[in-house]
């Protein structure tokens, strides 16, 4: 009743053509982005908005890169755990040899040379596809895990192995290290994350997208009609490496503040896989799905017990969440297999043409 | 029975919470969180230490209704040994004013480091964490006493050279360990004795996935045959550790470990674990006065998880004495502002100024427990001297005499750690805080 386009016209290609062709829609994200922008720093309590928003807008960005590469062009990459470590190095580097330049630049250029790393690995994709390929990156995983633990170089030869995060300031307020606020560092990765979606959003649903998603549907016939895979697919580990770079960078950073390479392993690629298949393979709102699942959600279910007064061993709280969440996700997964973003998707049908559906 | 409590305890809990939505924490009680890990692969570890620590501090609460007065609010976050759930445990603890935190992982302790002199809470990382932050000039917050790992190391080196590290030249030793930033500090100290003393260093790193399947490493070892072989493991490392070398039949009594294999750990590979050696600076058994009213108010009454014959292992004690010192901490801090109800940055005093002695250990029901240790505004360490302890199959026996560390040796390494954290971490804040022992 509410949710249609009845009455709104389209007078220019450009209209018809816009990401969110009804108004309501265009009301919708404005609404999020305003409560995101001003109601949450304004009100949210540090808990809120260090442990739950922060990690969230950083691991939805690392899911939309990685949705860019498996959701879009079809090539399946078990190593974004290791992209991102390569970011998080690599700003580390960068900022501990040129610590005059501004951290937010070092942010965006430690994606760059994430993308390089995740070009050269993507190499072995113009000949292997499927599973092949996620054994590949598998071992970009290890080797870089490897590298990470074993060249002292990296973390500028620091005994404990970690790297540790300086404080820096930007216009005058510090943003990395113990002195920045939750709401100044939540409002650097807000604009980052809310940046970097929207231009992810133009390019998937622009040429480069729609070159992408005819190597993802089959790589022959996108030849055929004269799509060079080459550059097609190593376009897309290099954007994909680029955003998890990003991520990575931001996660060290802005969130945890300090990390050895333990914190890169495996389990970080996996989480961010499971976050996009979740979510919704080739979506950008479904990688925010994602997020909200794997990382909020457990949270929430942790907080819970404590909420309404229950006293449970804060151990057994944990399995209980771990079980909870497994649960989850077999349900979701079983509603709808491709994802929420589908059910999101198959929502907003409906909800067009209620009350009376046709 | 445990699913009829649990059951019990979320309708009670429920019917509770509609009554009342939100208990905060009271005015008059002082807050210690604990960061715990009792599931994921380091759980056999932390488990007793989680159990000990709890119970001391439930126990204070039940014989003597808190410290000075003041009911202590014991809280336990799991942290699965992860960082990132570490972090989470600390945001979700804040609020509601802790007086100290125990992080019990290197990695938690390395991100929480910085934010202590902020949030002004203090971080007690008892002989793990970063080795630098014994220098309390630099690290006003920090506190990780009775020693270091470099302490440690050089006091594990000194017992196999008996008595000298110069004794070792032209010897092998082994190191094998958790290839994390705790087993990887204490490597280029190594090093470099290796080169001054003269003898050879092999490494032999676990990666902590691997931590159960060692047989690489336990290859290379029967290889290089080294004289002696220096552990630092922690988790599964530990057993597998000890299992393995049961079966490459290295003799038990040149694998001398850090102080953190427990004795589930060494029972674990049965009659082959006899000999086998570690560093220790605490009592075991269960026979003290203060574990007893443990057993007696706290165990016996159902108000615990520790499961029966858990009293008295090596880490159980091991969390007790973490417990004694933060209740320590906690009373001296009262000493010194003359408040009942104490804040982290008053706490942080306390733990300055920490004097452990003889007479105090048997005031606490601990006659004999440990050796005694001071801490000073310069010192948040102590290098308490440490001794050996060896494995007969059944119980610990002490090996040695009380073996100090190579203070020549470490002390340069601290400073120069120190000094390298402070330039790297550019504007790590110099310290302010008063001092009560000058």
């Amino acid at each position: 009743m509410f949710y249609r386009e009845a009455g709104q016209y389209k007078t220019t290609y450009a209209a018809d053509m816009a990401i969110f062709p009804i108004r309501q829609d265009r009301y919708g994200l404005a609404l999020i982005l305003l409560i995101a922008f001003v109601a949450i720093p304004a009100f949210g309590n540090q808990f809120l908005i260090n442990t739950m928003m922060i990690p969230f807008l950083i691991l939805s960005l690392a899911a939309i890169g990685l949705n860019l590469l498996t959701g879009y062009t079809g090539l399946l990459s078990l190593g974004t755990g290791a992209f991102m470590g390569v970011g998080a190095y690599a700003c580390y580097k960068l900022e501990t040899f040129f610590p005059q330049v501004n951290i937010l630049v070092w942010i965006v250029v430690s994606g760059f040379v994430s993308a390089l790393v995740g070009v050269a690995f993507g190499l072995p994709s113009l000949r292997i596809k499927g599973f092949y390929l996620a054994v590949a990156t598998l071992a970009a995983q290890f080797f870089l895990e490897w590298c990470f633990a074993r060249v002292p170089w990296l973390v500028n030869y620091n005994d404990s192995g970690a790297i540790e995060v300086p404080s820096e300031t930007l216009f005058g307020l510090s943003v990395t290290g113990p002195t920045a606020t939750p709401v100044t560092r939540y409002l650097v990765v807000l604009t980052i994350v809310a940046a970097m979606a929207w231009i992810a959003s133009n390019i998937v649903h622009g040429r480069i997208g729609r070159m992408w998603m005819a190597v993802r549907d089959m790589d022959i016939a996108a030849e055929l009609i004269g799509i060079r895979l080459l550059r097609a697919k190593l376009l897309a580990f290099a954007v994909s490496s680029f955003y998890v770079g990003v991520a990575g960078a931001m996660m060290v950073f802005l969130w945890l503040g300090a990390a050895e390479a333990e914190a890169f392993n495996i389990d970080l690629s996996f989480q961010i896989l499971f976050m996009i298949i979740i979510g919704g393979l080739g979506s950008i709102v479904g990688a925010f799905f994602g997020a909200t699942i794997i990382h909020l959600l457990p949270i929430a279910l942790r907080a819970l017990p404590a909420m309404v007064g229950l006293s449970i061993d804060a151990a057994r709280i944990d399995q209980l969440t771990f079980m909870i969440t497994g649960i989850l996700i077999i349900v979701f997964l079983i509603a709808e297999p491709h994802g929420l973003a589908r059910l999101w998707q198959t929502a907003k049908q409906k909800l067009r043409v209620w009350p009376f559906p046709y | 029975m445990k699913t009829m409590t649990l059951f019990k305890s979320a309708v009670g809990g429920l019917a509770l919470s509609l009554a009342a939505p939100v208990t905060a924490v009271a005015e008059d009680s002082i807050y210690v969180p604990l960061f715990t890990y009792r599931t994921g692969p380091f759980a056999g570890s932390g488990t007793p230490i989680a159990d000990g620590m709890h119970d001391y501090l439930a126990m204070l609460n039940e014989r003597d209704g808190g410290i000075g007065g003041v009911k202590l609010v014991v809280d336990e976050c799991e942290t699965g040994y992860d960082t990132k759930k570490g972090l989470e445990c600390y945001d979700a603890v804040k609020p509601k004013n802790p007086v100290i935190v125990n992080p019990w992982s290197t990695g938690i302790t390395l991100s929480l480091i910085p934010k202590a002199s902020v949030d002004k809470i203090p971080i007690l990382s008892m002989a793990y964490g970063l080795s630098a932050s014994a220098r309390g000039d630099v690290f006003p917050w920090v506190f990780n006493p009775p020693a270091t790992y470099w302490d440690g190391l050089s006091e594990i080196l000194k017992y196999v050279g008996g008595g000298s590290i110069d004794a070792l030249k032209g010897k092998t030793v082994g190191y094998l360990y958790f290839d994390a930033g705790y087993g990887r500090e204490p490597i280029p100290m190594f090093q470099t004795l290796a080169k001054e003393v003269g003898f050879t260093l092999k490494l032999y790193p676990v990666a902590p996935a691997n931590m159960q399947n060692q047989s690489a490493q336990w290859l290379d070892i029967r290889r290089d045959n080294p004289d002696f072989l220096v552990m630092y493991g922690w988790g599964a490392m530990n057993p597998t550790a000890i299992k393995e070398a049961a079966k490459a039949e290295f003799p038990m009594d040149k694998l001398v470990s850090i102080w953190w294999p427990n004795d589930a750990d060494a029972a674990s590979a049965g009659d082959g674990a006899k000999g086998f050696k570690m560093l220790n600076w605490h009592g075991t058994g269960a026979n003290y006065p203060a574990l007893a009213d443990i057993q007696k108010l706290v165990i016996d009454k159902g108000k615990s998880q520790t499961p029966r014959g858990e009293v008295g292992e090596v880490l159980y004690n091991r969390g007790v004495y973490n417990s004694v010192l933060i209740a320590e901490a906690i009373a001296q801090a009262q000493k010194i502002t003359g408040k009942k109800v104490v804040t982290g940055e008053d706490v942080r005093r306390g733990l300055e100024n920490l004097n452990l002695d003889a007479a105090r250990f048997k005031e606490l029901g601990l006659d004999g427990f440990a050796g005694s240790f001071k801490t000073t505004c310069a010192d948040h360490n102590s290098h308490s001297a440490t001794f050996v302890q060896q494995w007969d199959g059944a119980k610990w026996t002490k090996a040695s005499d009380l073996i100090g560390p190579d203070t020549a040796r470490v002390e340069p390494l601290l400073d120069e750690a120190a000094k390298a954290y402070a330039e790297k971490n550019a504007g790590w804040p110099a310290r302010s805080e008063p001092c009560d022992n000058k």
